[in-house]
């Protein structure tokens, strides 16, 4: 039998898998934002313990592979006596990996702002919170998109990872396949491809949100 | 009653005094211009005026407010002290009537119709009523800077602090800046100006404040500044202007 005759009796598996990484995807960067954001103003704005909790979490995120972030989520929780689902495990890990990283995307946005604007929003009143939501982060976020759509990029690919925690995500759907049919090679091509797909689509819906939120000046001028 | 009373205010920098002892009071509709060498502090001292730098020690009133108290309701006090800045510092995401808008509506709680419509008034004052919908990046100098004055007046302020608002500025661009600022002066606005433009000084201001090494070495009405300098310093200082800047009109 060649690989295009077996290849639709594990269509729908492989698609479910597909579906998995994306909802991991999605839901990873989006609520990792949702996150991301109090991190950086806790990092930037505050004193004392919330900027020393927000610096923690950050380092310990960044200083501990993946991996173990995922066992330590997946096997740690139910040694709490606390049931989890793989899927539901991958996510917590996701969320919280992709919040430390998207922290750390934003922060390089708001470090490209002046103090002057700061400044600025305080002489015609503003309190600092209010700068800093309608002066600050407006500006700040517009600088950080490349990074950011970099961070859902990397995401796509990450999601992979969570075949080692029994996610039966893409990559998972695709070892099954492999060992089933042994059509290593082809199967692998094949993800290997629709990874490739995913990719070239976050990065045209970056391309437009970019676009839609271009305001003079904040294009990086040189290049144009 | 002075509008502002500035009472011995000292700052420093770590170990670098920047402000020492300035005392000086501000009358309504008075016109000063801070004249001086680099680092000497100027800019600390508009800066210590809206609390954007709170002077160590020492006191500021505006009117009867001591706005140097702790526990000030600064966000109170700024919105009657604008401010104008050496690089404009328009908010770069906004467009130039948003930029003027920004304070009535989200600071002085005007709905939006009515901060709009005061927004188009204030950039009509300087000249700028053609321009409200451009972003701050499609404008020239002199033209955000107009903006920039056009956010600090539209907050209704009893008196501006400038901060050099023409030293980032082509020549051929200082004029229209200078035009605005002259036509406030005459309006009976209260203004401090840090400035190096001495035509500007020479016409309009009451008081010509000479300031060096944190402290005030000369305050005088501007013919005696310029014709009868009492300090050495002073003299020296205003003739290195006359050489940069060319004589004075
Ligand atoms: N936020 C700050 N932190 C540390 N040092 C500062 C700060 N702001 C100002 N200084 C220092 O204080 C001194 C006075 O600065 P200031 O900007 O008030 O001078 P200036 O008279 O306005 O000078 P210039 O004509 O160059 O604008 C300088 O030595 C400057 O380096
Ligand atoms: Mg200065």
């Amino acid at each position: 039998m060649s690989f295009f005759a077996v290849l639709p009796k594990y269509l729908p598996d492989l698609a479910h898998g597909l579906w998995l990484t994306i909802a991991l995807t999605l839901i990873a960067a989006a609520l990792g934002f949702l996150l991301s954001v109090p991190l950086v103003l806790a990092l930037l704005y505050t004193k004392g313990i919330p900027r020393m909790l927000a610096r923690l979490f950050i380092t310990l995120v960044r200083g501990t592979p993946l991996l173990v972030q995922l066992f330590f989520i997946y096997y740690g929780i139910p040694a709490l006596g606390i049931r989890i689902q793989p899927f539901n495990a991958a996510l917590i890990g996701f969320i919280l990996n992709s919040a430390a990283y998207q922290a750390e995307y934003l922060k390089g946005g708001f470090m490209a702002i002046s103090s002057e604007q700061m400044e600025a929003a305080y002489s015609i009143g503003l309190s600092k919170w209010q700068a800093v939501r309608v002066v600050i982060f407006p500006q700040a976020f517009r600088f950080a998109i490349p990074a950011l759509s970099n961070e859902i990029i990397y995401l796509v690919k990450y999601t992979s990872v969570a075949y080692v925690i029994q996610v039966p995500e893409l990559l998972s759907q695709a070892k099954f396949f492999a060992s089933d049919t042994f059509f290593h090679l082809q199967i692998y091509f094949l993800i290997g491809v629709v990874y490739l797909l995913l990719i070239w689509v976050v990065s045209k819906l970056s391309d437009m949100l970019e676009h839609k939120l271009h305001i003079p000046g904040f294009d990086i001028a040189h290049l144009r | 009653m002075p509008l502002v009373r500035i009472e011995n205010i000292s700052k420093s920098f770590g170990k670098n005094r920047v402000l020492d002892g300035i005392t000086f009071d501000i009358e309504p509709g008075a016109v000063k211009v801070i004249i001086g060498p680099s680092g000497t502090g100027k800019s600390t001292l508009l800066r210590c005026i809206n609390m954007l730098a709170p002077p160590d020690s020492g006191k500021i009133w505006l009117q009867d407010t001591e706005i140097t108290a702790p526990h000030t309701d600064l966000i109170k006090i700024r919105q009657k002290i604008g401010m104008v800045f050496q690089h404009f510092a328009l908010f770069k995401h906004l467009r130039a009537v948003d930029n003027v808008a920004l304070g009535l509506h989200r600071v002085k709680k005007m709905n939006r119709s009515d901060a709009y419509e005061k927004a188009k008034q204030n950039l009509q004052k300087v000249g700028m009523q053609d321009h409200g919908d451009k972003y701050p990046a499609q404008l020239s100098g002199g033209q955000q800077q107009r903006v920039g004055i056009a956010r600090a007046l539209a907050m209704d302020p009893l008196l501006m602090l400038f901060d050099e608002p023409t030293s980032a500025l082509d020549p051929e661009l200082i004029g229209e800046v200078l035009m605005v600022m002259q036509k406030l002066a005459l309006e009976g606005m209260t203004m401090v100006c840090v400035t190096h433009e001495m035509g500007f000084a020479k016409s309009v201001a009451n008081e010509i404040i000479f300031m060096e090494g944190g402290h005030i070495l000369e305050a005088s009405p501007p013919a005696e500044m310029f014709n009868n300098p009492r300090n050495e310093r002073t003299r020296s200082f205003l003739h290195k202007i006359n050489e940069l800047y060319g004589e004075s009109k």
